[in-house]
């Protein structure tokens, strides 16, 4: 009897040990790991082991106002002057990463005007639609690089030449480059929409084509035995 | 049996008090969720005793197009990069292009600018390269 009893007070240690440290990890905010799950009625009181936010989801307000971001001090009178981005983005398209808006698609709806110019609000910009597919070798969709919406956005000196050479192939793009910040990451990640699981898509654009085989790896060419 | 018990509930307290530690830890590791590509310049802000300067992207682009900025005005694509000084603004350069009370709001407005957590090195918040490489900013409230 004692030593069931020792056992399961063994048992519910370990458990202990093992859970915390993981709901420690997950609730990295201040929100009750069953809200987080949404799977556990209020009424019950359930041990917290049981409301583990077993699918590690970071709940956040990903549109913070200013003094309660984390990165304005609230100390600081003026900061609550500042306008709150959920203010400004009422009634846009949404997006489920970056600033959780989409740009491109809230200036072609003219939900926004930004100006061209710095004091003349009638300039008008130098807009080319030009549409750059780059196959990939890999087994993800191909990659279209639209002209329209960044020449919306910026200049072409932006670009040309010194992140990319203005022909086309002519440039050595991959992901590790991007997510490292050169290339398409000189802007994609930091002001642009980022790179996340939810945005492949945005570049990845244009299925590959219905007669595309993944390319045979070297090892199993040279393989003699296949 | 008495020891049993006394032994389990002994347990329990710990496991609440871990319990509880790692609630707080959690707390405390909240992560800062402004909004994505805001900016925190802190190259000269820090050793002057002012709060380091943010440049809300966001704010701007709803504003003006990235162009005007990063071609007429020569802002590189590089946090920190520009060495913005207030002397700069002042003379017309950088944010005091527009900040002049002409276009915006003029620089006597020193807290809307200065109005990072002190401590905070420059970087760009929320960038893929911060979240994928190297965390760059803890909460300076928790030296
Ligand atoms: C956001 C960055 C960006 C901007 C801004 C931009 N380009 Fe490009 N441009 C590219 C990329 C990327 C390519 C493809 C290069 C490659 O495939 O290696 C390209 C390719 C080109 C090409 C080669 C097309 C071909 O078929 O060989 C020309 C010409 C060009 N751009 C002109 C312009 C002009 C003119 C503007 C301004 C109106 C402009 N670009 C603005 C990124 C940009
Ligand atoms: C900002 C645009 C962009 C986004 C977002 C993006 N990619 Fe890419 N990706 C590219 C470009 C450009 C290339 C290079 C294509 C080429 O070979 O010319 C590439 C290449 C690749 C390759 C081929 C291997 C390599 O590194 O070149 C893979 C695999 C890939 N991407 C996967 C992904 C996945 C998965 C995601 C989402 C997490 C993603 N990409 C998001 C632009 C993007
Ligand atoms: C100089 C900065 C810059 C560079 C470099 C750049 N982009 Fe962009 N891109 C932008 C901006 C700004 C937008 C507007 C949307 C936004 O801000 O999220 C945009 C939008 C896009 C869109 C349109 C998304 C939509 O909603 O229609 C695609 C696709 C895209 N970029 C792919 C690429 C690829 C692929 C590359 C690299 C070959 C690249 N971009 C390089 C700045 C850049």
């Amino acid at each position: 009897m004692n030593k069931t009893i020792r056992k399961i007070a063994v048992a519910a240690g370990f458990a202990a040990a093992v859970v915390l440290p993981l709901s420690g990890m997950a609730a990295e905010v201040p929100v009750s790991s069953a809200e987080v799950t949404g799977s556990t009625p209020a009424q019950l009181k359930v041990s917290n082991a049981n409301v583990f936010n077993r699918l590690l989801k970071k709940e956040k307000d990903p549109n913070a106002a200013p003094w309660e971001d984390g990165i304005h001090d609230p100390e600081n009178e003026a900061t609550h002057a500042l306008q709150p981005p959920k203010v400004a983005y009422e009634g846009w398209p949404r997006t489920p990463f970056g600033n959780h808006v989409d740009w491109v698609k809230a200036l072609n709806d003219g939900l926004i005007n930004p100006r061209y110019d710095r004091v003349d609000p009638t300039v008008e910009p130098l807009v080319m639609d030009l549409d750059i597919v780059r196959p990939v070798r890999a087994s993800v969709p191909d990659v279209v690089f639209p002209h329209k919406p960044h020449t919306q956005w910026l200049h072409c000196s932006n670009c040309h030449p010194k992140i990319f050479i203005p022909q086309k192939g002519a440039n050595q793009i991959n992901m590790s480059a991007i997510l490292l910040g050169k290339k398409c990451g000189v802007c994609h990640g930091k002001v642009a929409f980022p790179i996340t699981t939810k945005s492949c898509k945005k570049c990845h654009s244009k299925p590959k084509p219905a007669d595309w085989k993944p390319p045979l790896s070297e090892a199993s060419v040279k393989n003699p035995w296949r | 049996m008495r020891n049993v018990t006394t032994r389990l509930t002994t347990w329990w307290r710990a496991a609440a008090l871990a319990l509880v530690a790692s609630v707080f830890w959690g707390v405390s590791m909240q992560p800062a969720q402004a909004e994505y590509g805001d900016v925190i310049i802190n190259n000269y802000s820090d050793a002057a005793g002012m709060r380091p300067a943010v440049f809300p992207h966001w704010y701007h682009r709803i504003r003006f197009r990235c162009k005007v900025c990063h071609a007429d005005l020569g802002f590189k694509f590089k946090a920190g990069g520009n060495k913005i000084t207030m002397a700069k603004i002042i003379d017309g350069k950088f944010c005091g292009a527009c900040h002049n009370g002409e276009i915006a709001w003029s620089v006597e407005n020193c807290g809307l600018c200065h109005s990072g957590k002190p401590g905070m090195p420059t970087q760009i918040h929320g960038s893929t390269v911060q979240r994928l490489v190297a965390p760059t900013y803890k909460p300076a409230d928790k030296k």
